[in-house]
């Protein structure tokens, strides 16, 4: 057994430990993440979509995680490049940049007019990962949970599926042993439960937030980020067409949920709602 | 038949989960709408016990694959695979947790078929429409499903549970089992500790709104001035300001408290599935539509770092 080498110190979680073999077997890593759209306190339903102008993007959060563990595996001498993939469009850049700024060696970034007129579903989108790992035969790819937009949360497993690589979803702790080849997770179950699972490598694994504490992009980071390559693919650099990713889920109708609040909303200022809510909690007879 | 509905119960260390009986429902839902059976499949290794309990009323058929104690992503694909193809069931129903989505999307891709995931609703018409939510909890749709085949899972709490006492016909379902792929050594329970926020009358429960470590001193002495034990949401914990046996939700704790008061929690439904059930319920957020407010008893829209020192002040 090689030694455990500890993660580096500015990162201070106790949740990801790796145990680098001495290399004899140097990993490659790769990192599939998203750009996001939130909306905005008060937004406006066009159609089937969020008004434009309502929506707020950025990296999402589980696959910050990712990055975060992907990061650690190349300063432990683990993973000896981290590439960053994505599906999106040019505006995607800047968030793929965090990713690099944060330690991808290098990005891919696909997109395609056939992405433009839909929603790309599961199947979509793992069509397009599975022809991005085929060019970049990685030995462990890690993602997110879910995006934090769509939420479907089966991206990687359905990937995993594909490329014949074993999987393990929503992991929230990880130690790799690259010379056994083997990927020693939990899985957050519900309930405050964790299993304990042991995955041969070549895997997916699906990121669960708190897995370990994602950096912040350092300023040399964010310098060097910009000399790094990020490769726009379209479909055809793939070997794909667009009826490859045709997606078999359209989004039929969008509204905003009902407000099912039958909640007694407490005004004034602070001090007037602070004192007409301690009268609320006394009269439950709980508190004094 | 391809009206069929196929429904995988879930279980954990030797007991159905309640989404079990509720997958049933949706099941049911979408069987009738089609015009066919709903059939259910469990794989464990007590299979007779929870074929018994899995007989609810609406259930048709019961199939059985007696295999290990414990959830094996590699064994429930191949296994509900098997099964679909030869009941040749349209509508494969699984739970959407966290072991349904260890193996329903590779089930949906070795199916050849679309999947859906965490629905909130179903209605099958000229095809398949599912009802879920989008931008956390801030926007419902509608998603239409192409084909008549597909995988979609159901998120727990959206149906009843199936009740009553039905008359399925059960049998052992005749599959060929792989090798798990991944190996299960054990389990952990987490989230022990000095502290059971499950035993608290009252419970001061923070969130993301609170911003940084410093600022917890606030609900800190919120909950002391109560005599109230304190709790947090899932970004609370991740960021490791407070320890894990202090996390309320799905993935944490399910708490029944007296009071819960709400601060700076926006409410995702992973937190509302660990607190819905306390008796009254106060939120403090400075997002109007926040969802903690659709579950709350009381609410005041404001700033956390002006109603909670007010409040505290009220019981010093």
């Amino acid at each position: 057994m090689a030694e455990s080498i500890p993660a580096r110190e500015a990162i201070g979680s106790s949740e990801s430990h790796y145990t680098p073999n001495a290399g004899v077997s140097i990993m490659k890593v790769l990192v599939t993440v998203k750009e996001v759209a939130a909306v905005s306190d008060d937004f406006a339903i066009e159609g089937t979509a969020v008004a434009p102008a309502d929506l707020e993007y950025g990296l999402n959060e589980w696959d910050d995680y990712a990055i975060e563990a992907a990061a650690q595996l190349a300063e432990s001498g683990i993973a000896e490049e981290v590439v960053a993939v994505t599906i999106g469009p040019e505006r995607a850049e800047e968030t793929i940049r965090t990713a690099l700024a944060k330690g991808a060696d290098r990005a891919v970034r696909v997109w395609d007019d056939a992405f433009e007129t839909g929603f790309a579903d599961v199947n979509a989108k793992a069509t397009v990962l599975e022809a991005v790992v085929a060019d970049e035969e990685p030995d462990l790819i890690l993602g997110g949970v879910q995006a934090a937009d769509t939420g479907f949360g089966a991206t990687g497993v359905a990937l995993a599926e594909r490329v014949g690589f074993e999987h393990a979803a929503v992991v929230n702790d990880l130690e790799i042993d690259s010379g056994a080849g083997v990927a020693h997770v939990h899985r957050e179950l519900e309930g405050g439960i964790e299993e304990l699972t042991d995955v041969d490598l070549p895997a997916v694994l699906t990121v669960q937030t708190g897995l370990n504490e994602p950096r912040y992009a350092s300023l040399r980071g964010i310098r060097q980020a910009q000399q790094k390559e990020i490769a726009a693919r379209e479909l055809a650099d793939l070997g794909l067409a667009a009826a490859d990713v045709e997606s078999d889920l359209t989004i039929a109708s969008m509204s905003e949920p009902e407000c099912e609040s039958d909640a007694e909303l407490i005004e004034g200022d602070a001090a007037a709602a602070a004192s007409r809510l301690a009268e609320v909690l006394r009269e439950t007879g709980v508190v004094a | 038949v391809t009206e069929d509905a196929l429904v995988v119960a879930e279980h954990r260390r030797g007991e159905l989960r309640d989404v079990s009986y509720e997958a049933i429902t949706a099941g049911r839902e979408l069987a009738d709408a089609r015009g066919g059976d709903c059939h259910v499949a469990v794989i464990a290794g007590d299979v007779d016990a929870f074929a018994e309990d899995l007989n609810r009323e609406g259930v048709d058929a019961i199939h059985v694959v007696p295999n290990g104690e414990e959830f094996d992503h590699t064994v429930y694909q191949a296994a509900v695979r098997q099964l679909a193809e030869r009941i040749d069931a349209g509508s494969v129903v699984i739970p959407n947790s966290v072991n349904g989505l260890d193996y329903a999307p590779a089930l949906a891709e070795d199916l050849g078929v679309p999947i859906a995931t965490d629905a909130i609703g179903v209605a099958y018409d000229d095809g398949l429409s599912v009802t879920r939510e989008m931008y956390g909890s801030k926007v419902e749709t509608t998603v239409d499903v192409t084909g008549d085949r597909f995988v979609v899972t159901v998120r727990g709490g959206e149906w009843p549970p199936a009740e009553g006492v039905g008359d399925a016909a059960v049998e052992t379902a005749e599959v060929d089992l792989p090798e798990p792929g991944a190996r299960v050594t054990g389990f952990e329970e987490v989230g022990g500790g000095d502290v059971d926020i499950a035993d608290a009358d009252v419970l001061v429960s923070v969130g993301r709104g609170i911003g940084e470590e410093e600022n917890l001193e606030l609900v800190e002495a919120l909950a002391d001035a109560l005599g109230a034990t304190l709790s947090a949401s899932r970004p609370i914990v991740d960021n490791g300001w407070l320890p894990k046996n202090r996390q309320v939700g799905q993935s944490g704790k399910v708490v029944t408290p007296d009071v819960y008061i709400a601060v700076g929690i926006s409410g995702a439904v992973q937190h509302v599935a660990g607190m819905k059930g306390a008796d009254t319920i106060v939120a403090i957020n400075t997002d109007p539509n926040a969802p903690i407010f659709d579950i709350a008893d009381y609410g005041i829209v404001g700033d956390l770092f002006d109603v909670v020192p007010a409040l505290t002040a009220e019981f010093e």
